[in-house]
């Protein structure tokens, strides 16, 4: 599931202990959700209800809602929202062959 | 509930320059919008970010500074993550706020909702790794994470601003693939005039190309066939430039081919519409105010016509004049003698954008995309889907909901109306105005039972 990030992070500040499907992730505290899960090696947030293809975040602007996940069972905009300490994070699979 | 003279959607450059010369001509003013800080999109963030990394986004985001300043004005409540979804008659607007729906009300509305990226649709553009290049200097600037090794595709300003930052953050772009060609800027030149009057402009563009190139990126110039390759992630970019077939393996892909006007909350409103040929796109009807045919309703900024950070300022600027005329708070003469300094400058910084628009085009194979590519990304439609639909007599954008689930994500359109307007109307031999855009009726975001739950409801007049 986790893999060397794509992505470089320029600043170093305090972190917290996010929970994404079980696994415990560190994110910078405060920081863009979908922003954070990309830093971490995380690519694929969901797949799609009518393919079950993959999809990661697309715009980072709250227009494109490919990045949705769920938190305490709301489907959110993970581009919207901030990192906070003990977030519980689910990735919606549609299809269980991708879980 | 509280009634405010007038409310804002949009906290960028438009909203917030409008913002304060309202609040400074004693009008109170209430500012939505859904992002946590102000700034809109070219200034994003820009109070917490300027000191972290001005250095990289450079002089012109830290001009935004003085805008967020502004909105300090003890006239001006300024409601942060706030998701506006509903703006009703003479006018109540619902919102999200902190997880709770929510009301206000104002005689004027400004809509200063800003840009969306064109549409880009190509073969793979929906694997995870493959982004719009707005979203990839959303990272950096918000959130300072940097694509290591990102191909940009497409073309426009927008494209070489991002790769001139991604250059002196220290991680430049891998490869820029870009699909305008020699003969665009033979056909651009014909505008040059107006572009030396803006030639800051020019010269700026200049300066992010010979950064680009200084810093070894490879540049691919009219390519076409374009397609991400991966399975479960982008993998690689293949493309045609100048009749060689090339590859280039990327983890991150990060699209762009302009900038079009986020019209969702003018639609719901129902305000008229028309076709601009040279930035190919709708633009909403307006004065010379920016008031829509919705009587005090207003529209400044790129969601009212591309026009760039600083000429929606003066927009911005412009529409609160009038909305302050038409409470009674400025004479008509002081109205007309701001304005006309105020429409200098906004010709000025209009000058340059001809020339920008015909010498970088949109991807003309993401306008009229193959049959496979998807276009609608939640619904998972294709371009031939709707070739299809129009076979089977689909005459517009509308109809082809009664064929399939086109533009009924959660998204609305946003990333796939230009397109099926676009593939309609092609089919059918008509101009977007024929054929039209989506009707879009609100709620403009999805709104949860518990939002509404939360909400305080006031019945709106007991007597009709
Ligand atoms: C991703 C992206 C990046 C860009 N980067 C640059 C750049 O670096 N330099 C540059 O010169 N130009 C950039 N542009 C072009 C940009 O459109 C203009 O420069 C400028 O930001 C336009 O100002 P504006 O005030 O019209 O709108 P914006 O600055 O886009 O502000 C609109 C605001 O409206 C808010 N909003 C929209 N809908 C709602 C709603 N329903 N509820 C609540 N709030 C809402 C948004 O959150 C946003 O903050 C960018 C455009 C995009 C799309
Ligand atoms: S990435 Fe587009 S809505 Fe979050």
């Amino acid at each position: 599931m986790k893999t060397v990030s794509p992505f470089l992070e320029l600043e170093s500040g305090p972190r917290v202990k996010v929970i994404l499907d079980d696994v415990a992730l560190s994110l910078p505290q405060g920081a863009n959700l979908a922003a954070a899960l990309l830093a971490a090696g995380v690519p694929v947030f969901r797949d799609t209800p009518i393919s079950g293809a993959p999809r990661g975040p697309f715009c980072m602007m709250g227009a494109c809602f490919d990045c949705l996940i769920e938190i305490e069972g709301t489907t959110r905009q993970a581009c919207m929202i901030e990192v906070t300490d003990g977030l519980e994070i689910t990735r919606i699979h549609h299809d269980e062959a991708l879980a | 509930m509280t009634r405010s003279d007038l409310a804002i959607i949009g906290a960028g450059p438009a909203g917030m320059a409008a913002a304060a010369q309202a609040a400074e001509l004693g009008l109170c003013v209430t500012v939505l919008d859904e992002q946590p800080r102000a700034g809109g999109q070219i200034y994003r963030d820009v109070d917490r970010v300027a000191p972290l990394r001005g250095d990289i986004l450079g002089a012109e985001y830290t001009y935004g500074a003085t805008l967020t300043a502004s909105l300090k004005h003890s006239a001006i409540t300024h409601l942060a993550g706030a998701i506006v979804w509903a703006i009703e008659d003479q006018f109540r607007i619902s919102y999200t706020r902190d997880g709770r729906g929510a009301q206000l009300d104002a005689d004027h509305v400004l809509l200063a909702t800003g840009a969306l990226e064109r549409p880009m649709p190509l073969p793979g553009w929906t694997l995870p790794g493959v982004m719009t290049a707005g979203a990839g200097q959303i990272l950096l600037k918000q959130s300072g994470v940097l694509a290591r090794d990102a191909v940009l595709v497409g073309s426009g300003p927008l494209l070489y601003l991002i790769a001139a930052q991604m250059v002196r953050a220290g991680t430049p772009p891998k490869a820029m693939i870009e699909t305008q060609t020699r003969s665009d800027f033979i056909s651009a030149a014909q505008h040059m005039g107006g572009a030396l009057r803006g030639w800051r402009y020019l010269a700026k563009g200049l300066k992010m190309l010979a950064s680009i190139t200084r810093a070894g990126v490879p540049r691919y110039t009219s390519a076409t066939d374009i397609a991400v390759q991966g399975t479960d992630k982008a993998e690689a970019v293949s493309f045609i430039s100048n009749g060689h077939t090339q590859r280039i393996t990327c983890d991150t892909v990060f699209l762009h081919h302009g900038v079009v006007p986020n019209v969702q909350a003018a639609r719901s409103l129902g305000i008229a519409h028309t076709w601009d040929a040279a930035q190919q796109c709708f633009v909403p009807k307006r004065d010379e105010w920016g008031q829509s045919d919705k009587e005090g309703v207003f529209i400044a900024g790129d969601s009212a016509g591309i026009g760039g950070a600083k000429a929606a300022e003066y927009a911005g600027t412009l529409a609160a004049l009038q909305i302050a005329f038409a409470a009674e708070r400025l004479t008509r003469e002081d109205r007309d003698r701001c304005a006309a300094k105020l429409r200098a400058k906004l010709a000025h910084e209009q000058a340059a954008r001809p020339f920008l628009d015909a010498a970088y085009p949109p991807y003309a194979q993401a306008l009229l995309p193959d049959d496979s590519t998807v276009i609608c990304r939640c619904e998972e439609i294709t371009a031939g889907d709707i070739r299809g639909y129009a076979k089977l007599g689909c005459i517009g954008p509308n109809q082809t909901k009664a064929f399939g689930r086109a533009g009924m994500g959660p998204c609305q359109g946003r990333y796939c109306g230009l397109s099926v307007t676009a593939l309609l109307a092609d089919a059918r031999g008509q101009t977007p105005d024929e054929t039209g855009y989506y009707r879009i009726r609100p709620p403009l975001k999805p709104v949860t039972l518990s939002e509404l739950a939360g909400m305080e409801v006031t019945t709106p007049d007991a007597v009709h």
